[in-house]
C-alpha cells in the first residue's frame, strides 16, 4: 500500500543545496510493522515526512494505496494526513493550551464530522492508550509518557490505515517508553501498519521488518539488523 | 459544515489564547481611544475658538476717523478726519463692490431705567444691517432694528442680553418699556447669546442699540464713533480698502495712501493670522496622534508577532492533522477581524462616552469652556481602527499565510 521509487529529497537552504534522500526504493503492505532504522542525520525522518505526506519528494514516485501522490493538490494531502495516516513525534507536538480531550479532538474537527460522534471517539481512544481519567488535563499536567499517549490517541482518532512514528520513545524514559511501543504491538496485531523510526534495538527488533538507512540511501531492508 | 468546523475550531482557540487575545484588544482598544480624545479636543478647541471668532463678525472692518498725516491738495497734515452718517450712503455707492457697509454712534453712561432699576449704560445708534454684519440676532419673539424703525425715528431698544437680564432678570422684556435719558423706548428685541473673541467700544451684551436716526436725534451727535463694512471674501478685503480710501479721500480730502487718516481695523487680516495658529495647533495635534497610532500599531504588531512562533507550530501541528490551508487562513482572518472589530469599536464607544461624560462636568470656567465640547469624529476613528487593524493583520495574517502555505514539517521545526 506505499511504495516509493527512487524517491529523492534536496533540502535548499539559501544557496546550499542538500540531498538527504538520494533515490529510496520502499514498499509496506497492509499490516506490516517496520521499524526504520540508521544513524542521525541518515535521512529517516524525511523518508517518514514524506511517506505521511507532511512532504514532499523533489524527484521519483510515491503510490499510496497505488494513488500518485506526486500529483496531489494541498488539499488532497491535507485530507490524506486526516485520515489515512495518524502521525506521532518525537516531541509530541501537541496544541499547548489544549486539554487531551481537545488535541484529540483536533483531526475528527478537520474531517468535520458531528460533536457528538467526535466526543465519543475521543473518549474512545483515550481509554484505549489508557488515559480515560486524563481527559480534561492539559500537556503541562501530564507526564512524558502520557503526552506521547494522547498524541497516539489523535493519531488514531480518524482510525487511519497506517500509524508512523518518528522516534517516538526518543525523549522518554524506558518505562513510558516500553507502555508505548506496548501500544504499537496491539495496535499492530489490529491491523495497522505500523512504521517506527527506532535506535532502541529491542524495540526495532519487535517488528516483522527493519529498514536500515546510511547517507540518505536504503542499506538494507530485511528482518536482521 | 465547513463554516461549523471554522466556528468550532475558532471558538476553542479563541477561549483558549484569552490572555494574547485580550493583550491585542486592549492595544487596539487604546491606541484607538488616545487618538480620538487628543484629536476629538483639537477639534473641540478648534470649533469654540471658529465660533467665538464669528461671533463679531465675519469678513468685518472696523473703521474710525484718525488724523491727515501727508500734506494734500493745499491742506496741511494734522487734520482730523470726521465720519458722518451720510457716508454710510456714500461708501455704498462708491464701493458698490462692498457687501455691506454699517455704523454707529455710541454713548457711555446714559441713564437706563426700568421701574425702580436705575443703570448707567453704553447706548449705540445704528443701522439695521448690524444684524448680519455683527451677528446681533435677536433671540425668539424679538427683533432687531429695521429700516422702518430707521426711516421713522422710532424710539425702539434692542437688548443686549446680559443687559436685559440686569433690567428685567428672568422676566420677558419684548414690548416692554424702558426709559433712556427719561424718554420712554419699547424694548423690540433681545440678542442671542453669543462668543465674542475681540471687541471695539464695549461688549455687545451690555449694550443697549436703538436706530441711528433716533440717537442722532436725541444725542446731537454729528459724527460717528465708527464704520463698519462687509467683504464677501476674505480675499477681496486688501483691494477693498484701498477703494474705500480713495472714496473719503476724495470727499474729505485726504491722501488715499495715508493709512492715519483712517483708522482700520481688519479682522481679516486678524482671522487669517488666527487661521494660521489653529493650523499650527491642528498640526501639532496631528503629530502627536501620529506618533500615538505609530506606538499602538507597534504595540498591536508586537504582541502578534511575539507570538508567531507559537502560533507557526500550532498551524504546524494542525496542518499535520489534517487542516487545509483555507481552514487556517479563515481563522485567523476571523480572529484578526473580530479583535479589530472589538478593540477599534470598543475604543470609539469609550472615546464617545469619555467625552460627552467630559462635556457633562458642570465646571463654570473660561478653560472648560474652551476644553468642554470636545469633539470626536467617527472618519478619524475608523481610519484609526482601519490602521491599527491593518497593521496588526499584517504582522499577524502573513506569517500565518506563510505557515499556511509550506509544508507542515517546516512549520514544526520553525524556531
Ligand atoms: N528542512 C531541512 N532543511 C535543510 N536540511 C534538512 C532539513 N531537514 C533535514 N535536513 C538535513 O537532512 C539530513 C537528514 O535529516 P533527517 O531526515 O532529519 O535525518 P534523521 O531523522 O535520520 O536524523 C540531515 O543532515 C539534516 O540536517
Ligand atoms: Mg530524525
Amino acid at each position: 500500500m506505499i511504495d516509493l521509487k527512487d524517491v529523492e529529497k534536496t533540502y535548499v537552504t539559501g544557496t546550499v543545496e542538500f540531498k538527504a534522500l538520494k533515490g529510496i526504493n520502499f514498499r509496506a503492505e497492509k499490516g506490516e510493522y517496520i521499524s526504520v532504522v540508521g544513524p542521525s542525520g541518515s535521512g529517516k525522518s524525511t523518508l517518514m515526512n514524506i511517506i505521511g505526506c507532511l512532504d514532499v519528494p523533489t524527484a521519483g514516485e510515491y503510490y499510496l494505496e497505488g494513488r500518485p501522490v506526486i500529483e496531489m493538490t494541498s488539499n488532497q494531502l491535507a485530507d490524506i494526513r486526516n485520515r489515512k495516516v495518524g502521525f506521532v513525534f518525537q516531541a509530541f507536538n501537541l496544541l499547548p493550551y489544549a486539554t487531551s480531550f481537545e488535541n484529540v479532538e483536533v483531526p475528527l474537527l478537520f474531517a468535520k464530522l458531528n460533536g457528538r460522534y467526535r466526543r465519543r471517539r475521543v473518549l474512545e481512544v483515550l481509554a484505549q492508550v489508557g488515559l480515560a481519567d486524563k481527559v480534561n488535563n492539559k500537556p503541562t499536567e501530564l507526564s512524558g509518557g502520557e503526552m506521547q499517549r494522547v498524541a497516539i490517541a489523535r493519531a488514531l482518532a480518524n482510525e487511519p490505515d497506517i500509524i508512523l512514528a518518528d522516534e517516538p520513545t526518543g525523549n522518554l524514559d524506558s518505562a513510558s517508553g516500553g507502555e508505548i511501543v506496548r501500544i504499537f504491538d496491539e495496535l499492530n496485531k489490529l491491523g495497522k501498519t505500523i512504521i517506527i523510526i527506532t535506535h532502541d534495538v529491542n524495540i526495532a527488533s519487535r517488528t516483522d521488518r527493519i529498514v536500515k538507512l546510511k547517507d540518505g540511501l536504503v542499506e538494507s531492508n530485511g528482518n536482521m539488523l | 459544515m465547513k463554516l461549523s468546523i471554522i466556528y468550532n475550531v475558532f471558538v476553542r482557540d479563541f477561549r483558549k489564547q484569552k490572555k494574547r487575545i485580550t493583550l491585542t484588544l486592549v492595544a487596539l482598544g487604546w491606541g484607538t481611544v488616545s487618538i480620538m480624545l487628543l484629536l476629538g479636543f483639537g477639534e473641540g478647541l478648534h470649533r469654540q475658538l471658529n465660533g467665538q471668532r464669528k461671533g463679531m463678525g465675519e469678513n468685518i472692518i472696523v473703521m474710525w476717523g484718525g488724523e491727515s498725516s501727508i500734506a494734500y491738495q493745499g491742506m496741511g497734515k494734522g487734520r482730523p478726519i470726521y465720519l458722518q452718517q451720510e457716508d454710510i450712503e456714500y461708501l455704498k455707492r462708491k464701493v458698490p463692490q462692498l457687501k455691506e457697509v454699517g455704523g454707529e454712534f455710541s454713548r457711555w453712561g446714559v441713564r437706563v431705567e426700568r421701574d425702580t432699576i436705575v443703570l448707567q449704560e453704553h447706548v449705540i445708534g445704528t443701522t439695521p444691517n448690524y444684524r448680519d454684519m455683527r451677528n446681533y440676532v435677536p433671540q425668539m419673539g424679538g427683533r432687531m432694528i429695521n429700516d422702518r424703525d430707521v426711516q421713522l425715528r422710532r424710539r425702539v431698544a434692542f437688548l443686549g442680553w446680559e443687559l436685559k437680564e440686569r433690567l428685567f432678570g428672568a422676566e420677558d422684556a419684548v414690548g416692554r418699556q424702558v426709559m433712556v435719558n427719561s424718554v420712554p423706548f419699547t424694548v423690540i428685541g433681545v440678542m442671542k447669546e453669543k462668543r465674542v473673541m475681540g471687541n471695539y467700544s464695549g461688549m455687545d451684551r451690555d449694550k443697549l442699540t436703538m436706530p441711528i436716526t433716533t440717537f442722532e436725534t436725541m444725542f446731537g451727535h454729528r459724527y460717528l464713533n465708527n464704520m463698519v463694512y462687509q467683504v464677501h471674501v476674505p480675499e477681496d478685503a486688501a483691494v477693498l480698502e484701498e477703494k474705500v480710501f480713495e472714496a473719503l479721500g476724495a470727499k474729505y480730502k485726504f491722501d488715499p495712501t495715508d493709512d492715519r487718516a483712517l483708522m482700520i481695523w481688519d479682522t481679516v487680516a486678524t482671522a487669517e493670522a488666527f487661521d494660521n495658529i489653529l493650523i499650527g495647533i491642528k498640526m501639532f495635534l496631528g503629530i502627536i496622534g501620529g506618533l500615538t497610532l505609530l506606538i499602538a500599531g507597534v504595540g498591536v504588531a508586537n504582541i502578534m508577532y511575539v507570538s508567531i512562533k507559537e502560533r507557526t507550530r500550532e498551524i504546524g501541528i494542525k496542518m499535520a492533522m489534517g487542516a487545509r490551508k483555507s481552514y487556517i487562513l479563515v481563522q485567523f482572518l476571523i480572529e484578526a477581524l473580530i479583535i479589530t472589530f472589538f478593540g477599534g469599536f470598543g475604543g470609539m464607544a469609550i472615546s464617545y462616552i469619555l467625552t460627552e461624560a467630559f462635556k457633562r462636568v458642570p465646571i463654570e470656567s473660561d478653560v472648560m469652556e474652551m476644553m468642554g465640547r470636545p469633539t470626536i469624529s467617527l472618519e478619524i476613528g475608523i481610519t484609526v481602527v482601519l490602521i491599527l487593524g491593518i497593521m496588526g493583520v499584517l504582522s499577524g495574517l502573513f506569517p500565518a499565510m506563510r505557515a499556511a502555505s509550506v509544508n507542515p514539517v517546516e512549520s514544526l521545526r520553525y524556531e
